[in-house]
Order: C-alpha cells, then structure tokens, then sequence
C-alpha cells in the first residue's frame, strides 16, 4: 500500500469512529430559569424596553459655553466647568486646563484660581505643585450641557433645609 | 579628476560655441516646448509631494500624526470641512512653498536613516518636532492658519465671550499669534514643561 493513502485513510476511520458514536443520552437540558431573562430595563436613565434591546442613542448636545460661574449645591462640590473644553489634553506631558487656571496663569486668563486643596496630598502636607491626586480635572470637574435631566432630582440645598428648621417668625441669621 | 576636470572642459566648449546644424528657430522652439514639459512636470511633482496621500505613505507619519489629527475638529467636524496636512505644514505662497521643500531634505534624510522610525523614537523626538512648527508658525504670524481663520471676518459676537475677550484684545493689536495659544490642536502635545503658557 502506497503510503500516502495513510491520511485519508486515518481520515476515514476518525470520520466512521465520529458517526459511530451515539448522541450521548438523557443529557440534562438547561431548564427555563424562572425569571425572566430578557428583564424589562430599569426605567430612568434608560427608560423603555429590555436590558438586550438596543436603541438609537439620543442626540449630542453641546457643551455648555456661556463662561458664567454656576451657583454650587454644597460648598465642597466641585465647580462645573462653564466652558468647552473638547480637545484639551490633560496627560503626563501637559495639562491645558493649567494653562489658564494655575497660579502664575489666572492673571492673565482672568480664570479662577484652582483652590489650595489642589496642593495638599492625602495627609493635608501642602506641596509645592499641583498634588498627583488632583491633576486630572475632570475627574471632579465636568462640563454641563443644557438638556433635560434625565432621572428627577429632589435636592434641597442647606439654605432652603434651613429656612424650614427655623421656627417661623424667627430672627435668627442663618 | 583631471580627467573629470578635461570631460567638463569638452562639454564647456561645445556649449560655448553656436550651432552649427540647428536653426535659430528650432533651438529656440525647441527650448520653449522642452521648458513646457520640464516646468510642468517639477510642478506636477511638486503638487504631488503636497497631497496627503503622500505625506501619509510613510508609516511615520501614518501611524502617530494622522492618527492623531482623525480626533479632532480639523479632521472631523459637523460641515466636513477640513484641513489635510499640507493646509498647515506647507506655505502656500510658490517662494514661501519652495523654501519649505528644500528645508524638507532634511526630512528625506530623517526617512532614510530612520530618524523616526518607531514609535519610541518619535516620541524621543516629538518636543524638537514640535518647536520647530511653532517657531514656524510664531515667526510668519501663523499664516497657515490665516489662510482659513482670516482674523478681519471673525464675528466676535459668535465667540464664546472668552474667546472674544482674548481675540479682541491680544490678536487683535498683534501681542500674540494664533500658534501663541493654540498648540496641539491638531496632534498631541509633547512634554511641555517650559513652555511658556504651560
């Protein structure tokens, strides 16, 4: 025999051996979980349809660009960017938002200031530059664009929660 | 190179003395079809060295800059219009054009000797790159980006008021040139420590 029938040959025997051997019986088959697999999704954010729905995404907005200071909600909330900001790169080789919001910057830019708590590490030591932790600003400061909310917000800042601890008629400052 | 030096000198010669069996009319025709042909194929040349497609054959620049320009608004914006390499890096004007592409040989001599062949390297190398456009664009007033952002037809009523502010002001009497304020626009930025503005 000519040895390059081998291959087919082993070919042969492995495709009989295949056919030969039986389903393998009484398998248990996934049973119907009971809840429901294809949930309706979670109104609010993405209100309507099933978690494995897919929908045209809404509408770009753009970013808000008026470049007037918004009211915060707490003291310690991070002021919202009140500008563009596409295409600023903030990276290990620069940060654009620095280049008007830095100390020796905001003179000339006329932009505020980023606030001490920018210098300070973790354990409150002041450092000399803007502290690593603080470097990249949009991890707390956003850009806002002007669009419905998307999920109902209840939010009574500390003035308005005030004016209601107070017993009516009062004098006291607040 | 005495014998280069007698080759010359025959060629010399020849040259020096007027035709014998050509015509006046012949030699000078000749020389005006002959000028039609030479200066339309250095400029088609030219103009071909000047095409995108062209600066993008190799990977140097395929692969870090044009990648980097896709992201932003002179790539992709909401009316299409947009800039392709030899917009900005090539001056328009033929003098201006043609001092570009002799300084470019220098760049043929990067290509061949990989200067900037990886990605490593590149960036090594990126900070000189980038000062040398922005001492271009700083010393003839950022004309690459006038010849789309003409200062005269800005509508300050259509600017951000921050931009207006500045524009107004600094651009306005010339205390600053667009390359002043707008670095990496259009690619990543190097390591800017020092730079002033940064």
């Amino acid at each position: 025999m000519k040895l390059h029938y081998l291959p087919v040959l082993l070919f042969a025997t492995l495709g009989l051996a295949i056919a030969a051997d039986p389903q393998p019986v009484g398998k248990p088959v996934a049973a119907a979980p009971d809840y429901p697999l294809d949930a309706p999704a979670p109104s609010g954010r993405r209100p309507g349809g099933t978690l494995t729905q897919e929908f045209t995404p809404p509408p770009l907005h753009d970013e808000e660009n008026k470049d007037i200071r918004r009211e915060r909600n707490y003291p310690e909330q991070p002021p919202t960017i009140p500008h563009a900001i596409r295409g600023y790169q903030v990276d290990i080789n620069g940060n654009k938002c620095l280049a008007c919001h830095s100390r020796a910057a905001s003179v000339q830019a006329q932009a505020p200031m980023i606030s001490i708590t920018h210098y300070t590490d973790r354990e409150g030591q002041t450092l000399a530059a803007v502290a690593p932790r603080r470097y990249f600003c949009t991890q707390c400061h956003v850009p806002q664009q002007d669009v419905k909310p998307l999920v109902e917000n209840g939010f009574k800042n500390i003035d308005v929660l005030l004016q209601h601890e107070l017993p009516p008629g009062s004098n006291q400052q607040r | 190179m005495k014998a280069l030096i007698a080759f010359l000198k025959r060629y010399w010669v020849v040259l020096r003395r007027p035709s014998v069996h050509y015509s006046l009319g012949t030699l000078t025709l000749g020389g005006f079809i002959a000028g039609i042909f030479f200066w339309g194929g250095f400029n088609t040349a030219l103009e071909a060295t000047n095409t995108e497609a062209f600066c993008i054959s190799c990977h140097e620049m395929s692969s870090n800059v044009y990648v980097e320009i896709k992201d932003t608004i002179h790539y992709s914006n909401r009316s299409g219009v947009r800039a392709t390499c030899p917009d900005c890096h090539v001056p328009h004007k033929w003098t201006d054009k043609i001092a570009r592409k002799m300084q470019a040989s220098k760049e043929v001599w990067g290509k061949i000797f990989g200067t900037i062949s990886t990605r490593d390297k590149f960036l090594a190398m990126r900070r000189e790159l980038a000062e040398h456009e922005w001492a271009r664009l700083k010393a003839n007033d950022s004309l690459e980006c006038r010849n789309c952002h003409a200062f005269d037809y800005m509508d300050f009523t259509r600017q951000s008021p921050r931009a207006a502010q500045f524009h107004s002001t600094a651009l306005a009497n010339g205390e600053a040139t667009c390359i002043d304020c707008h670095k990496g626009i259009a690619h990543r930025l190097p390591d800017m420590r020092g730079v002033p503005g940064w």
